[in-house]
């Protein structure tokens, strides 16, 4: 089973959000492989050691983003691969999921697994619009996934009712919370990553250049939300608290 | 030059949801007066909502009613769009950014060669420009975007744009063959697990529970409040983590972002990364016996006690007066 994964490195989700000259300021930020993509890497982990074959995790981003990949390789994948060029600094999800359905197209798989979506962006485009791209079929949201022969049986969240989908490979999934626990590296499989095949690409490697990444949208602002003040905490005996919040929700807040 | 702006509607439980009317309104703000706002009915026994649609400036409704789009698949929804396509070719298709739309809309972007805005919460026109506002990070932040060519396909968020009311103006039904393709994937069975629930994006009431909760039993006080409020039961990642609730109900900056009009934060501590799902709340309540819980600093109003005091408390309240 020769399996893709999509990777991206995240901001940590406990991280604050800082803006600087009306960009995400990263000073001292954690980052951490988006928790998605750790479901994704997880199973495809478990594919590989149940049905044997290699697991590449790719990436497209800055250089920073090698970090991730060697967390995937640490965990157990077998090999990296980061695309990482100047051109892509204002790249949007069309041109990102071009980058990696060039990548895609020079290689065989099986198999192509993505998180659901991404904890910082949070648009949840690029590995469906890979899938069509590649012309292959997807199913998103996974909460189980089975293989056997050329087929895979895939349990989908939506909205909290679960659709148990059949298809054919090669085929991609995104995965949802509840797929797996994805382990940490151990110390032996952060020794055993530094030796594993690391590829770095730019577009010119995959037969793109600046055109074919053009985006098709572009920010305009960023900003941060205003910001909440702390309310009223109430006080008296609890029976009376209950009777004032209900007064309150209805009478001052109008939510009731 | 008159835009096409397509609205892809969805119904939920025999009913035309919500978010759809949303979305078409969504799409009224982006318009010029000369454009043309059409809407898709996609599924199984859908033609009689084509009505429901004859607002927000809707002109034509666009249906396609077959037994294969019953349940929902992007390759039969994605082959039923392209025969509405040829007939009302689109500059811009609006979706809800539901299930179905952050499933479908990638697909049919990459199929339309266009560019996609996701998750959008307010819509401005800004001369021939049209200016997006969308959460990142679940809420931390907030991005303007806009498109560099066309055609644009958008994911509306529930809740956050207003609806316009059907005002019952006359509006085109145009029926749509559909010869249905065969296809690769097959759904083999649905699990209904939230049958007559109401979904947690689209709640205008959401009760939350966190580790306070304690256990799988300790979310039934919740239970019951959300019911007699109408509302919905959402949880922290703190409760799914401890296997007290499944994870469809997790509010977080991972799990599900909300903005419900009222949200009820029990034995929830107030994580950084659930603050950003549920911070855009327009009140915030909450309960919780640790007076320094974070979640008190973005709460509108709080009850230091026990959840398991307060909340059966609050549904007695509520019983009372509605």
């Amino acid at each position: 089973m020769d399996i893709i994964v999509l990777v991206k490195q995240t901001f940590d989700t406990e991280e604050k959000i800082v803006l600087q000259d009306g960009a995400v300021s990263e000073d001292g930020v954690k980052f951490v492989v988006n928790p998605y993509d750790e479901y994704a890497i997880e199973q495809a982990i478990q594919i590989r050691d149940e049905l044997g074959g290699k697991v590449t995790v790719v990436s497209v981003g800055p250089e920073r983003a090698a970090e991730a990949l060697r967390t995937a390789l640490a965990m157990g994948a077998d090999e990296a691969v980061l695309i990482s060029d100047d051109s892509l600094a204002a790249a949007d999800e069309s041109a990102i999921s071009r980058v990696l359905a060039a990548y895609a197209g020079q290689r065989s798989y099986d198999l192509i697994l993505g998180g659901n979506f991404s904890v910082d962006n949070g648009a949840g485009q690029v590995a469906v619009r890979l899938a069509q791209l590649l012309g292959i079929p997807h199913v998103s949201s996974v909460t189980k996934l089975e293989l056997s022969g050329g087929s895979a049986t895939a349990h989908r969240d939506a909205e909290g009712d679960v659709e148990i989908v059949e298809t054919p490979l090669p085929a991609l999934f995104t995965a949802q919370q509840g797929l797996n626990e994805p382990r940490y590296p151990s110390l032996q499989g952060i020794m055993k990553a530094k030796k594993k095949p690391f590829a770095q690409l730019a577009l010119s490697d995959l037969g793109l250049s600046g055109a074919d990444v053009q985006p098709a949208v572009s920010r305009v602002s960023l900003s941060l939300p205003p910001q909440r003040l702390s309310g009223k905490v109430l006080k008296g005996d609890i029976a009376s608290q209950a009777t004032e919040l209900v007064q309150l929700l209805r009478s001052e807040a109008k939510v009731i | 030059m008159s835009q096409t702006f397509v609205v892809v509607a969805e119904t939920r439980g025999g009913k035309l949801r919500q978010v759809s009317l949303e979305t078409a309104a969504a799409a009224s703000l982006s318009a010029q007066p000369d454009d043309r706002i059409a809407a898709v009915l996609l599924g199984s026994g859908v033609s009689a909502f084509a009505g429901e649609l004859a607002a927000a400036g809707v002109s034509t409704v666009y249906v396609v009613d077959h037994p294969a789009l019953e349940a929902y698949r992007p390759d039969a929804y994605l082959a039923a769009l392209r025969k509405v396509f040829e007939h009302v070719p689109p500059d811009a298709v609006y979706l809800g950014h539901t299930a179905i739309g952050r499933d479908l809309a990638p697909a049919v972007a990459a199929a339309l060669d266009a560019g996609q805005i996701s998750d959008v919460t307010a819509i401005e026109r800004k001369g021939d420009r049209v200016v997006f506002t969308r959460p990142l990070y679940a809420g931390k932040a907030f991005e303007k975007k806009t498109f560099e060519r066309g055609p644009w396909v958008v994911t509306v968020r529930p809740n956050n744009i207003k609806a316009i009311e059907a005002d019952g103006s006359p509006c085109e039904t145009v029926t749509v063959d559909y010869p249905a393709p065969s296809l690769r994937s097959v759904v083999k069975d649905v699990v209904k697990k939230m049958s007559g629930k109401i979904d947690l994006a689209e709640a205008k009431i959401i009760v939350s529970g966190g580790r306070g909760v304690k256990s799988a039993d300790g979310f039934k006080p919740l239970e019951a409040l959300a019911a007699v409020l109408g509302g919905a039961v959402g949880a922290s990642r703190g409760a799914c983590d401890a296997g007290y609730c499944d994870y469809a109900l997790q509010i977080g900056q991972t799990g599900k972002v909300v903005t419900p009009e009222l949200y009820i934060a029990c034995g929830i501590s107030g994580a950084i990364q659930h603050l950003a799902g549920m911070s855009s709340s327009r009140v915030i309540v909450a309960i919780n016996k640790d007076p320094e819980a974070p979640i008190f600093k973005v709460a509108d109003y709080g009850i230091v006690g026990d959840l398991f005091e307060v909340v059966p408390l609050l549904t007695e309240e509520f019983r009372k007066l509605l």
